[in-house]
Order: C-alpha cells, then sequence, then structure tokens
C-alpha cells in the first residue's frame, strides 16, 4: 500500500526485518502477556496491551488463547481487538510514526508534513516504507496542541514539526540504525 | 552554595528538546564548576517558551526561554545561574503578565514543584484538603462541593456535588470513583498538564470523591497517547501507597482507598463516560444508553462517580478553602476557575486559568497575542470537535456555560483551536463529519451512518452540484444526527458543521 516515488535501498543488514520470532517464541510472549494480567478485572486491554508491547502487533495465534483464559467467545476478543485503533494485526515497521491530524495541528499544517513524509519518505498514512524501516499512523491529539504540529516517534512527543524537523528526526533514526 | 534549577519534564517541553537543555545545563555546571542541582518541573503554561529554564535566586524564579541547547553556554556566561540579564531572559516568572494575570486554583502547584516529589507536595499545601475530608461526614463533604458550584470539567457542566449526592445516596456493597482522563478533544491538554505536573492532585482529589459518597477503590482510564503521564501517574500511585495516602489506611484515618490505573488504545469514543466504563471493564468501548445513570449502575453495575480530571483536581482546594470561597469565582451558574488551552495557530499557546467570564477576545488577544502565523483569526474552535466554529464577531461572548451555549457555543473542556484566514472552513466542516466516521462507535444509526452520508454531502456542496438542495439535506441529516443520535458523539458532531456553514458560507461555494 505504500507509494513509492524513488527505490529505497535495501533493509541493513543485521536489523530486527529478517530476524521474525519463531511461532514458539511468539507463543511464549502471548502466554506471559495472559498470565501476568489475567487476574485483573476486565483484562481483555491490558492483555491486548501486554502482547502488543512485546511482539508490536497482535498476532491471530493470540485470539484463542486469550479467549480460552478469560472464559469470553473467540468473537468476543476479535471484537475488542478490532474496535481499538492502537492494535495491529500484523507487524509493523521498526519504528512506528503517529502523526497528529487533528484540527490544532490542522491549523498548524499538519498536512504539509504529512504529504512530505509520503513524497521524500516513501511512508503514507497507515503504509509501512518498502524497507520495513517506518510505519506512518494517524493519531487524533497527542495533547500538545500549542506545539503543533505534532507526531509521536517511537512513544516520543515531537512538537513545531516542519518538514525539515522531520527529515533531521528520521536522519537520526538511521544514524541510529547503522550504529 | 548549590543553585537550583527548573528544567520542565511536561511532554511539552520535551517535545521541543527540553531534556537535551536539562543535560547541557548538568554538562555546562560540572565543567564551570558550579553546585547545580536541576529540578525537573511541570510546567508553567506558558508553552511558546518552552523550554522555560526557571532558575531560583534570592529575587525569586528568573524565566529564561525558549532555551535550546545551544544557548546555555551563553546562559553561563551572562550569570543566569544569578539571574544574569540575556536576550531570553524574562525576569522573575511570577511577574510575568501571561503568567500574573491568572487566577490559579487548581494549577497552584504545577510548574512549581517537582511533581512527584511527596515533601514538595505537601510543602505546597498538598493534602489540606483530604485531611479536612477525613474529619467530615460524607455527606457534608458532599456539600461542601455542591456549594462551590463546581460542574463537571470534561464538557457537560453537570454539577458534580449533585452527582456526587446521587452515589453518597445509593446503596450498593462496593461503589467507584472512575476518572475519566481520555482527553481526546484536539486542543485540550489541562488534564495531561496536571498528571504530569501535580498527579498527587488528582489522586487526593479522587480520594476526597470516595470518602464523600463511600466508595474504596479509584479508577482512572488514561488514554494511550499520553505517555509521559502514563510514567508519571504510575510512580506517582506507588509513592502515595507507600507513603500511606492510599491505600487501606487513608492518612491514618482507618479508611481505605486505592487507585489503580487503565490505559485505553486509542479511541476518541471512550472518552463519552458510559464508552469509557465499557472499555474498563475489557469490552468494546460501546455507548451504553441512559438510564441507567451511572451514579446508580455504572462500573461493573454498580453506583460509580464518573468526573473528569479537572473536576476530581478541583475537590483538593473545594475541601482546603471551602465551597463559598470557591463559588466566589466566576459569574452566573458558572463558578469557580476554568484552566482555558489555548491552540492551533496561536502566537502564545498555553494554559490559562482563570474565573468563568472571561471573553473569548480577551483570551485570543490579550493572553493568546493573535496568531502564530501573524495573519488574522478567521475561525476559532471552543470545546474540541464537537464545538462550534465561530467567527471574530462572537469573540466578546463571555465564557460562561449558558450564555455561551444560547449563542450556538459550547465551552466544553475549555480547549480554543484557533486558525487563521487561510483556513478552508468547508474542508473543516468535512473533517468533523469524517472524524465521527472514524471515532463512532457504531452502536446507532444517525452517527454511525449520518457522519459518513454528510461527508458525502459536504464534498457534493463543495463540487456545486445542486448546491441548494444538497445544503437543506446536509442541515436536514444534521437535525436527525443531532436529535436521535445516542450520546454527544453524533449529536454535536452538527455543531461545527452548521457553524461552519451559517458563519463561512463563502466557503462552501468557491
Amino acid at each position: 500500500m505504500t507509494k513509492r516515488p524513488e527505490p529505497r535501498p535495501p533493509a541493513p543488514a543485521g536489523s530486527g526485518a529478517d530476524t521474525d520470532p519463531s511461532r514458539a517464541a511468539i507463543d511464549a510472549a502471548i502466554d506471559a502477556a495472559i498470565a501476568e494480567n489475567r487476574d485483573l478485572r476486565g483484562a481483555t486491554l491490558p492483555i491486548l496491551h501486554a502482547i502488543q508491547d512485546r511482539l508490536g502487533y497482535v498476532p491471530p495465534a493470540a485470539l484463542d488463547r486469550i479467549a480460552k483464559a478469560l472464559n469470553l467467545s473467540r468473537a468476543d476478543v476479535h471484537g475488542v481487538l478490532t474496535f481499538y485503533h492502537d492494535f495491529r494485526t500484523s507487524p509493523p515497521g521498526r519504528h512506528v510514526l503517529k502523526l497528529c491530524r487533528a484540527e490544532a495541528c490542522q491549523a498548524m499544517g499538519c498536512e504539509r508534513v504529512e504529504r512530505h513524509l509520503a513524497e521524500r519518505h516513501g511512508a503514507a498514512m497507515h503504509g509501512t516504507t518498502s524497507d520495513g524501516r517506518l510505519t506512518v499512523e494517524p493519531v487524533y491529539c497527542l495533547g500538545n496542541c500549542a506545539l503543533s504540529p505534532s507526531l509521536l516517534l517511537d512513544g516520543r512527543v515531537h512538537g513545531r514539526v516542519t518538514p525539515e524537523r522531520l527529515d533531521a528526526l528520521l536522519a537520526g533514526l538511521a544514524a541510529e540504525e547503522r550504529a | 552554595m548549590t543553585t537550583t534549577v527548573y528544567v520542565p519534564r511536561d511532554s511539552a517541553a520535551l517535545s521541543v528538546g527540553a531534556e537535551a537543555v536539562a543535560e547541557a545545563i548538568v554538562a555546562g555546571a560540572r565543567a564551570g564548576g558550579h553546585d547545580v542541582q536541576v529540578v525537573r518541573n511541570g510546567s508553567r503554561g506558558m508553552l511558546w517558551l518552552e523550554p522555560l529554564v526557571e532558575v531560583a535566586t534570592a529575587n525569586g524564579r528568573i524565566a529564561y526561554g525558549p532555551v535550546a541547547p545551544g544557548d546555555v553556554e551563553g546562559l553561563f556566561a551572562a550569570g543566569f545561574l544569578r539571574g544574569g540579564d540575556h536576550a531570553l531572559c524574562h525576569g522573575p516568572t511570577d511577574k510575568i503578565p501571561y503568567f500574573a494575570q491568572q487566577t490559579r486554583l487548581t494549577f497552584a502547584r504545577v510548574g512549581v514543584t517537582d511533581p512527584l516529589s511527596l515533601e514538595h507536595y505537601r510543602a505546597h499545601g498538598g493534602l489540606v484538603g483530604l485531611q479536612r475530608a477525613i474529619t467530615m461526614a460524607p455527606a457534608a463533604i458532599v456539600d461542601e462541593v455542591v456549594q462551590s458550584g463546581l460542574r463537571g470539567r470534561g464538557g457537560a457542566g453537570f454539577p458534580a456535588g449533585i452527582k456526587w449526592r446521587t452515589v453518597l445516596g445509593a446503596s450498593a456493597d462496593q461503589k467507584y470513583i472512575a476518572c475519566n482522563a481520555d482527553e481526546g478533544d484536539s486542543g485540550t491538554f489541562s488534564d495531561r498538564m496536571v498528571m504530569e505536573g501535580d498527579p498527587y492532585l488528582l489522586l487526593e482529589g479522587m480520594a476526597i470523591a470516595g470518602l464523600a459518597v463511600g466508595a474504596t477503590e479509584g479508577w482512572i482510564y488514561l488514554r494511550s497517547e499520553y505517555p509521559d503521564a502514563r510514567v508519571a501517574l504510575v510512580t506517582a500511585i506507588q509513592r502515595a501507597r507507600a507513603a500511606g495516602w492510599l491505600g487501606d489506611d487513608v492518612l491514618g484515618s482507618g479508611r481505605q482507598f486505592d487507585v489503580q490505573l487503565r490505559i485505553g488504545a486509542g479511541s476518541y469514543i471512550c472518552g463519552e463516560e458510559t464508552a469509557m466504563l465499557e472499555s474498563l471493564e475489557g469490552k468494546r468501548g460501546m455507548v451504553r444508553p441512559k438510564p441507567p445513570l451511572p451514579a446508580l449502575a455504572g462500573l461493573w453495575g454498580k453506583p460509580t462517580v464518573v468526573n473528569n480530571v479537572m473536576t476530581l483536581a478541583a475537590a483538593p482546594w473545594i475541601l482546603q478553602h471551602g465551597g463559598a470561597a470557591y463559588a466566589a469565582h466566576g459569574v452566573g451558574r458558572s463558578k469557580g476557575t476554568l484552566p482555558f488551552q489555548l491552540a492551533g495557530n496561536v502566537k502564545h499557546g498555553g494554559l490559562v486559568e482563570v474565573p468563568f467570564g472571561i471573553t473569548l477576545r480577551e483570551l485570543l488577544h490579550d493572553f493568546g497575542g493573535g496568531t502564530a502565523s501573524g495573519r488574522k483569526i478567521r475561525a476559532v474552535q471552543v470545546g474540541g470537535p464537537l464545538g462550534a466554529y465561530l467567527p471574530a464577531s462572537r469573540f466578546d461572548l463571555p465564557l460562561d456555560y449558558e450564555p455561551f451555549a444560547a449563542a450556538g457555543g459550547m465551552i466544553g473542556h475549555g480547549g480554543i483551536v484557533v486558525f487563521d484566514d487561510t483556513v478552508d472552513m468547508a474542508k473543516m466542516a468535512r473533517y468533523a463529519m469524517e472524524f465521527c466516521a472514524i471515532e463512532s462507535c457504531g452502536k446507532c444509526t444517525p452517527c454511525r451512518i449520518g457522519s459518513t452520508r454528510g461527508k458525502e454531502v459536504i464534498d457534493r456542496i463543495v463540487a456545486g452540484e445542486r448546491r441548494e438542495a444538497n445544503v437543506a439535506l446536509l442541515q436536514d441529516l444534521c437535525t436527525t444526527m443531532k436529535d436521535t443520535s445516542l450520546c454527544a458523539m453524533g449529536g454535536l458532531t452538527p455543531l461545527p458543521v452548521l457553524s461552519a456553514l451559517e458563519h463561512f458560507p463563502e466557503d462552501f461555494a468557491r
């Protein structure tokens, strides 16, 4: 789904993209997330968060295991999983950028940043770059509305984002990966 | 002698480089042999000055901002540790007009103290309200809040004391305090600033509510978009428990109250109180029909106080100073203060806590200083994505719940998003429908389907397709959504749409 205006270099060697955890490791992560949270009241969301924190997404194999642990139907768990924007059902890129597109950020030109991401970095909204480096998702407000436009990059908020500042942030990621 | 330097760890400050500034100050102090203690405070709310560095001097705290890491060397050279003059110096923080002209009740400590320090909290008036509440009968606590005139700060403005009284009067084996910290409205950040900048205030407010209604458990539903607030709350809850402020014996009173934190998952509708309860219970965030009121059948069917962060955070001040003192601020039936938030295309964006009754013009010009772009303000949206777009001709409206609503506006959570004259209001109206389509829980038809149809109709109007007929259709659709939606999401989405159409019709007919 990613638009590619120009060819991308291949993923750097040794990066996470080519070291998919095995099925057994995935199951172990799911079971650990369930074990830690199953005794909470209303445990479904905490479990889904815990799985995604470990794996970056919630694999299909998690549904049956959660349903069994919480004595819910598979449909119940599927319903919760798919209701919330945060939960992914496939692995994201190695970095996740959430770009705010709510009103305050629109007032300060977040669309310009969104276009720049797609055109310069090949990272369209809801897409992942072809080298698997970056996933871009929309977010509706980061509570940083006096310093718009804002984005969340790997869990850290950045404000007053311009295309130039965005280039610097992404160059920083690339440098980190090479190091 | 050790000099104390304050560098905020509020996420707004972090978003523009406060971490690197703190590191540069520590490194500079080491290199110059200065004895410096860096305190990571909350934000003073003058967000255009972030990172705002303060130095404690004999003449009070002196402010410097916005400081970039590259400025730090020059600050040391200018003797900023003694309050020395520098191009970035604003003099004493308390005297900066933006700050000095506020009435900070809820935000009294935010930006002043180390948010996670129990000692700072106590030293700056913390826990006084809770200690007084412990000595009072539950009904007397409720009466104090009723007398304060405090209304729900989440948007609906329902009298908090009346809600508390309903829960107090309900008999059940378990009651709950559910704090709505799903601050999803664009242009709002006051909840976040309190949770990051003075988290014990929220915990104290929840404990007071617990004592007032007989609830032993408090739940905070925090949005996942606030990772820094999450860290602050997790730590604050742990420390408050360890200090005996929460737990089985609150401040040695023999009364029980504890708080747990739950994290949302990126759903705007979960800021609606019943959807939030569903989400806390581990389900899809589907809106519940009312009645039953959550006050009688809320979390797991038990009587529950559902209050916004700002509502609960006002309780400690009210218990400390009395309901009458709180009600002395404000106008009409809008008592006390509201922490307004200036956002979007505004020169001096930030948090402004003032009594109700201030006009938009005062907020936008006297505090906000006009737009960030230097162009004319064309429209403001007050009250989040479900609030009306207002043109300059409405800027003299006082921010007072009833008159503001009578003029077609909604104060909501007090967020004000500013747009300059480059804004396309037809696009903003379309976005309001699009946002509703993305975030609708899907339970009721007018919201689930109306939002998508609304977007399509606006597209046809803008494309010039049978414009008059389609405008009539849009108005009709909005009436249906307003009158028949289950909750405020579908019910209020027409507000930004119709206000844009009313005040800026030229944008729909280009």
